[in-house]
């Protein structure tokens, strides 16, 4: 997928929020959607399963309108965090122009953050693109619970963000963090734009 | 004319805070060193900030601290009237004697030069003229001096030139200290609280607070009571009692706030982002058409909707400058005529300036160069020249960079024209090099054939190419103005390129005279060195040379000769012909016994008959020297030499 069109005037940006299940992607993109005038937004498609758990994928288009002369849209999507949909994961990320991680605070939880970051890799890997050179931002999500069971952002960077990318304390259920977050992953993505397009 | 100062703007009553700190202090340090501290103090801020304060109090603190003192205060619209008053009544130069006499120059308002360009131009002058004359002037605007519209690059260089500082919107503790203060001067009371709520919110100007607080004391004044912090939100229609209800629409207030900053966000990063290159390549049509250049290839990249090829093109067009401007430089030196051509302005025709350039080269001859006879393997190296030759290698091994000029002095016949020659010779080897190296006397000749020819430029282009000028007995200079001239000019360009000068003179450059005091003194800026009467050692290689020439090589005679005293190589010369001549006639071979017979049997002047010393070179008949045998040359005492023409 091509991120800037020259020929149609179009930026398209493909963010998917990535993280272990129940870390609160499908939060983030609900806060997002509910900010969005009705204008702008697209029908949020959530395939989920009885208890709210994202079977397939989530997908918010927004419609940033003409930036520039150029017609911007940001798709965001989340992924199944659940281990057993890899193969879903691997789809939805095929064509991502950045990643947002979204781990879950809780010290318990570490391990699943740590394993789903891994994934992350594999699956980047796998689909051929350069970790490095894919933009990602983390965000450590649920810092509103109670101290003694949540880790500090400090500690999370030590465990998670070995390669120092932007990171967010969030908590996606009242709001906070949401958009910086979001505000984070698109610079990095639109900063590509000037490096990307065809010099 | 002028406004009398308001007697309430002083610096007592002026309130400092943070923001405009720096104005007062330098305001003061002005005062109290008019004209010497910061001149001229261009002071600038927002409307109702204090900036006719500060200058009037300046005026105070001036007459106070110097009470004789001329201090004129004047809005730039007052300046204007008066100006065009003068000039009506026609007394323009009065007005101009009149404002350079006052000692502090207050002028508020500048910003009102805009589209005013006689203005511009008169307060230009005047400005100038005060500080020439060590008088202070002041200037206050809403603006710092470069922006403001259309003003005369010049005006802002000035007002830049001293010190220009900005005053900002007063801090709240500032405004709650301006409102007690200005209260206390009005007589006015109020409950606590109250001058805090009207300082409260954030406001634009001391002239905006000034206006609440007269609504303050206007209300107190009608109503009963004392006034209260409640009323007076009521009172300034502030909106009442913020605090509840904000917190209340906070989250609503962020819900919809954030979708639009992160909108605006969005919208800065990707108009950066995707018109990044049209920013670059704008600009880079802004300098190149600066410095003068066709841009046509860069701004039909403009024309495109998408960056295609802009690096190629980028990379492209610098090079083609880059080149033109070789090419330029290049026909410069040679035909500062041809250089102005647009051919080599414009990036889209270098063949054609390849071409241009070519023409020109072709056109211009390289200058006289050295003699191949004269190699500096057949200079006889010495004691006696030993300095000189030192000086050659290191100029050889450095030209243009280590002696330069190099000048060589020596009596007659002591080789400097051999040694020019040879300098010439080595540096010739070197790749691209032209150089010139000729007598001084075909220098003045092709320079009198050019006059002549009006081919002057190409006279000059000729020798400007040169990558070395080495001119034999400059001496020869004296009295010839216009070459002293040229050289002099010539001399200047060359050195400036690092080109390597070498000059040849019978004595050292301070005692030549008829020469430009200029000329010598660039003589002597370099090196001068001396050659000297050849010792034994020169001598001997000198003659061994010779004798094996005249196939003749006898140790007798060449030890003979070798001790034979002689102040010259070339009256050594002298002395081996007269000893081959003789033992020509007598058909004898050359032996020692022979010379000892001719040289010692019949004492003779080892010095030339010939009064001509010049190096040999043959004098042409343009320089004014009809015959060799009308020269005075010889004259015993080296002061009185003298050309003179006796016909």
């Amino acid at each position: 997928m091509s991120l800037v069109n020259f020929t149609t005037r179009e930026i398209t940006c493909k963010i998917v929020y990535y993280g272990p299940g129940r870390s609160g992607k499908t939060t983030n993109l609900h806060y997002i959607f509910a900010r969005v005038p009705d204008t702008r937004r697209g029908r949020m498609v959530s395939l989920a399963t009885q208890t709210d758990r994202t079977l397939f994928f989530d997908f918010l288009p927004i419609d940033l309108g003409q930036i520039s002369g150029f017609t911007t849209r940001f798709q965001l999507y989340t992924v199944p965090g659940q281990v057993y949909y890899n193969a879903t994961r691997r789809l939805v990320l095929q064509g991502a122009d950045g990643v947002v991680f979204v781990a879950d605070s809780q010290a318990r939880q570490l391990d699943e953050n740590i394993e789903s970051l891994q994934n992350l890799q594999s699956n980047l890997l796998a689909l051929g693109m350069d970790v490095r050179q894919m933009p990602v931002v983390m965000q450590y999500n649920k810092q509103d619970l109670p101290k003694e069971l949540v880790l500090t952002p400090a500690e999370l960077d030590d465990a998670l963000n070995f390669r120092s990318v932007p990171s967010y304390s969030g908590d996606a259920l009242h709001g906070s963090g949401v958009f910086e977050t979001l505000k984070g992953i698109s610079e990095l993505v639109l900063k590509r734009l000037s490096a990307g397009a065809p010099a | 004319m002028t406004t009398a100062l308001n007697p309430r703007f002083t610096f007592e009553t002026f309130v400092v805070g943070s923001a405009n700190r720096l104005a007062v202090t330098a305001g003061r340090t002005v005062a109290e060193n008019p004209g010497t501290a910061y001149n001229p103090l261009f002071i600038y801020s927002a409307s109702g900030l204090g900036k006719t304060h500060v200058l009037m109090a300046i005026g105070h603190a001036t007459k106070k601290l110097a009470p004789g003192l001329n201090v004129e205060y004047l809005t730039l619209d007052e300046f204007v009237e008066a100006f065009h008053a003068a000039i009506a009544a026609g007394q323009g130069d009065a007005f101009r004697r009149r404002f350079q006499n006052v000692d502090v120059l207050l002028v508020d308002d500048v910003q009102f030069l805009t589209n005013r360009k006689e203005m511009q131009s008169e307060l230009l002058r005047l400005t100038e003229a005060l500080q020439a004359a060590g008088h202070q002037i002041m200037l206050a605007s809403d603006r710092p001096p470069a922006e403001i519209e259309d003003l005369d690059e010049r005006l802002i260089s000035r007002f830049s030139g001293g010190l220009v500082v900005d005053m900002g919107v007063p801090d709240y503790e500032t405004r709650v200290a301006i409102l007690r203060r200005k209260s206390e001067e009005r007589g006015a009371k109020f409950q606590p609280g109250v001058l805090e709520t009207v300082a409260g919110p954030d406001c634009d100007s001391v002239r905006e607070l000034m206006g609440s607080l007269n609504r303050l004391i206007a209300h107190q004044a009608v109503t009963e009571g004392p006034i209260n912090a409640e009323a007076t939100r009521q009172v300034l229609g502030l909106a009442a009692s913020a605090q509840a209800p904000a917190a209340a629409t906070a989250k609503e207030a962020r819900s919809s706030d954030e979708f639009a900053e992160f909108l605006s966000d969005v919208t800065v990063t990707v108009g950066k982002a995707v018109e990044a290159w049209r920013a670059r390549v704008a600009e880079a049509v802004l300098r190149w058409e600066g410095e003068g250049y066709r841009t046509a290839r860069l701004e039909a990249l403009l024309e495109k909707d998408a960056p295609v090829g802009v690096e190629e093109t980028f990379t492209s067009f610098v090079r083609d400058v880059e080149r033109l401007k070789e090419l330029e430089a290049e026909v410069t030196l040679l035909d500062p005529g041809a250089a102005g051509d647009a051919v080599f302005r414009d990036p889209s025709r270098v063949k054609e300036a390849e071409a241009a350039a070519a023409k020109v080269r072709e056109g211009a001859a390289p200058p006289p160069g050295p003699s191949a006879a004269f190699t500096l393997s057949l200079f006889a190296a010495g004691a006696s020249n030993q300095v000189a030759l030192t000086a050659v290698k290191e100029v050889l091994a450095k030209p243009g960079k280590k002696y330069n000029p190099l000048v060589i002095t020596g009596g007659s016949g002591m080789g400097k024209t051999h040694l020019l020659n040879a300098i010439g010779l080595e540096l010739d080897r070197r790749a691209r090099s032209i150089v010139a190296c000729l007598s001084t006397q075909t220098f003045i000749d092709e320079l009198i054939a050019a006059i002549d020819g009006n081919r002057m430029d190409w006279w000059r282009a000729r020798y400007r190419r040169a990558t070395a000028l080495l001119l034999d007995d400059i001496h020869l200079l004296a009295g010839k103005e216009r070459t002293q001239e040229e050289l002099f000019n010539l001399f200047n360009t060359l050195l400036d390129h690092d080109r390597q000068l070498v000059f040849t003179t019978h004595a050292h450059p301070s005692t030549l005279e008829g020469i430009e005091e200029r000329i010598i003194s660039r003589l002597e800026g370099g090196l001068v060195v001396e050659l000297q009467e050849p010792d034994r050692d020169v001598r001997r290689a000198v003659l061994e040379r010779w004798l094996v020439e005249k196939d003749a090589l006898d140790p007798a005679l060449l030890d003979y000769l070798s001790d034979r005293p002689v102040d010259s190589t070339r009256g050594l010369a002298a002395l081996v012909q007269r000893v081959a001549d003789v033992a020509f006639a007598k058909e004898q071979p050359l032996s020692a016994g022979l010379a000892r017979e001719v040289l010692e049997g019949q004492p003779a002047a080892s010095r030339r008959p010939s009064g001509f010393r010049t190096s040999g070179i043959v004098v042409s008949s343009l320089g004014g020297v009809r015959s060799r045998e009308k020269m005075v040359w010889d004259w015993s005492d080296p002061g009185d030499r003298v050309i003179e023409d006796l016909r």
